[in-house]
């Protein structure tokens, strides 16, 4: 039994060797509030998200750290804010590559460059490049300060759940371990297992969707190279490596390369370095000196599960959702998934939101989840097309957009991730601040803004928090909130009321609006508050 | 709703007609569905209307005998 605990992956950090724990010594399991099974990114942010609201969670992973593999290279500016408010994000923006130029080419040919143009006043640019085992290091650093403040985290490595079996009020787990095996109880457990989710088979859930027909050929490199920090994608390049491929910087001198090689291949002969030599050298020409970091093939699929909370059980991350990778849309929405559980998952342990608060996980986050899976889908037919008349029209595409600047939005080489709005949500009220900006209406995240000397995102609450501009919040409000004016808050101004005069913002723990008025009004605000905890069924 | 023109609205429609084969003559069958293909996606531009090119889109397969809405589009 122990052996069959070998490592399916290779570690790029180990970080935290098996330790043995009381619970193996116990006569009977040991009951846990929170189990959170995996940890990868996913499952990393969520123990950090509630360990900081005080929540005692177990991370149990049948690693003891973090996988080499070579996986998730952009990270969208909508992880780093929920990164930042769990006070993770500094050595991710330290560490991370910024970029804001693309350039797409055809053949030998420059089609077109976008600039992603971030607007000023934000903390974190739209994305930065770094690699998936440091964005996760990141996370675990940021668990261990929280864990020396004492926050009630425990994070066990070399544990895999084998089993798992359901009571009337929590779970039974069964875990091997170097040691043998041992079970515990859980309340709630968050399925961060990964895009095979053993937790998902447990329960004979389905996960349909569809797999593309195409194999991509993932190579990162090492060289000090002229290259540019932009990201450069070719369609059916001149250079013959793949019917398309991608160049693009990450930290340490590393370059992430990708081809796309088709369906009937060789693995094994296109994995031999000989072969990925040929490719890359093709693609950088004779003269760079190189050396292969990690090479890996993958297919790539888009599906989700019809359902992501089943009882006491909530899917987050890949396990729930998976996505073909042009538009980064994988890591980037496994954080959202945390960022949207874990306050609502609080709320509800502590007894002052009512278990359903909890299917509104459900529904936001697969809203979230499809947004995701149609823009991913729509990228992957325009990469790979799936039969000869759209190959036809992405190649007319292609030719019309060198010339002719209407043709480029229809150029589809990944639509990077922007973050979700939970339109028509049972928990928003109905938006009494029309003329303010749609970018801020219920639903959405909060734009960022200067304010003070930091931003308007720091100064949101643990809890729901209100936001005033030109306007008197009552002083007796019990709620955390924040005044300000278009004088001294002159871009809060901007993206918050636009042609409106005032406004007042009911904001959730995560920073999404969940309701917006003209002026104060105590009422207004209680209802809606009680309709963003799912106090009160949703009128009309 | 803007309705999509199919009455007469070609203001030469023997040279326009004549005009459209002579730009195939030269061409394989397949570069003249590469023609073809940009040539629609120009005229589409050009139209702009999302709701006229749904209402040429249905127009275009009913005359072929096709049901005017495709079976996949129950994707999203
Ligand atoms: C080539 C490629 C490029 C990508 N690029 C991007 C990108 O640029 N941006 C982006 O956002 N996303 C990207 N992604 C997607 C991203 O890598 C994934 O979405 C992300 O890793 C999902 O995280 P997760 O925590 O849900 O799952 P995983 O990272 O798969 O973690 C699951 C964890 O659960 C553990 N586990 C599994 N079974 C058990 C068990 N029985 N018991 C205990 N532990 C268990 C595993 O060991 C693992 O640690 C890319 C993916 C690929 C393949």
């Amino acid at each position: 039994m122990n052996a069959s605990l070998r490592d399916r992956y290779d570690l790029a950090f180990t970080l935290y060797p098996y330790a043995r724990s009381s619970d193996q010594d116990s006569a009977s399991p040991v009951r846990h509030p929170v189990v959170i099974v995996g940890g990868g990114p996913v499952g990393l942010a969520a123990a950090l998200d509630l360990g900081r609201m005080g929540v005692p969670v177990v991370v149990l992973d049948d690693h003891e750290g973090v996988g080499a593999g070579s996986r998730a290279i952009c990270f969208a500016k909508r992880t780093l804010e929920i990164c930042q408010r769990m006070e993770a994000a500094k050595p991710m923006l330290d560490k991370g590559i910024v970029w804001n130029i693309g350039k797409v080419f055809h053949d030998a040919g420059l089609l077109y460059e976008f600039n992603l143009l971030p607007e000023d006043g934000h903390r974190f640019p739209a994305f930065i490049n770094l690699q998936q085992p440091y964005f996760e290091k990141f996370l675990y650093d940021a668990i261990r300060t929280e864990q020396a403040k004492g926050a009630p985290i425990q994070i066990r490595g070399k544990n895999r759940v084998d089993a798992m079996s359901t009571e009337a009020d929590h779970s039974l787990l069964d875990i091997s371990t170097p040691d043998g095996g041992y079970q515990i109880k859980a309340d709630w457990i968050i399925a961060c297992d990964g895009a095979g989710s053993p937790i998902r088979s447990m329960l004979g859930l389905d996960f349909e969707g569809r797999v593309f027909q195409d194999n991509f050929l993932i190579a990162d490199v090492r060289m000090t190279a002229p290259f540019p920090t932009e990201r450069w994608f070719w369609f059916e390049p001149h250079f013959k490596s793949g019917d398309s491929a991608l160049l693009h910087k990450q930290p340490d001198d590393i370059w992430r390369i990708d081809f796309q090689l088709g369906w009937e291949i060789d693995r094994e002969k296109e994995l031999c370095p000989k072969n990925v030599r040929a490719r890359v050298d093709a693609m950088l020409g004779p003269d760079i000196d190189y050396e292969l970091v990690w090479t890996s093939i993958y297919t790539f699929q888009c599906r989700r599960m019809a359902k992501f909370r089943h009882e006491n059980v909530i899917f987050a991350g890949d396990s729930a959702h998976q996505v073909s990778p042009f538009g980064a849309r994988g890591a980037n929405s496994g954080i959202q998934d945390v960022d949207n559980l874990c306050w609502k998952l609080k709320m509800v342990l502590d007894g002052s939101a009512p278990e359903r608060l909890l299917d509104s996980y459900h529904t936001e986050r697969a809203h979230g989840a499809d947004e995701n899976i149609l823009n991913s889908t729509r990228s992957t037919d325009f990469i790979t097309p799936k039969s000869d008349i759209s190959k036809l029209f992405r190649n007319a595409v292609l030719s019309l957009s060198a010339d002719h600047a209407f043709a480029r939005p229809l150029v589809n080489s990944g639509r990077l991730s922007v973050p979700c709005v939970y339109d028509g949500s049972q928990l928003n009220t109905a938006d009494a601040l029309p003329d303010a900006p749609m970018r801020a209406r219920p639903g959405a995240p909060c734009p960022d803004a200067p304010l003070g000397d930091g931003f308007v995102l720091d100064r949101l609450s643990k809890g729901f928090s209100l936001l005033g501009i030109n306007t008197q919040i009552a002083s007796d409000e019990p709620l955390h909130s924040i005044s300000v004016t278009s004088k001294s808050a002159p871009d809060i101004a901007v993206r918050y009321l636009g042609d409106a005069q005032t406004g007042v913002y009911l904001i959730r723990p995560d920073q999404h609006v969940a309701g917006r008025w003209p002026t104060y009004d105590a009422q207004s605000i209680s209802r809606a508050l009680a309709m963003a905890t799912a106090q009160e069924a949703r009128d009309g | 709703m803007v309705k999509l023109i199919t009455t007469q609205n070609l203001s030469q429609p023997d040279d326009f007609y004549a005009e459209l084969l002579e730009n195939h003559n030269d061409l394989s069958t397949e570069d003249s569905h590469a023609l073809n293909a940009r040539l629609v996606l120009l005229l589409c531009n050009h139209i702009g209307d999302h709701e006229v090119l749904q209402q040429a889109l249905a127009a275009a397969r009913q005359s072929g005998g096709h049901s005017d809405l495709p079976s996949t589009a129950s994707r999203q």
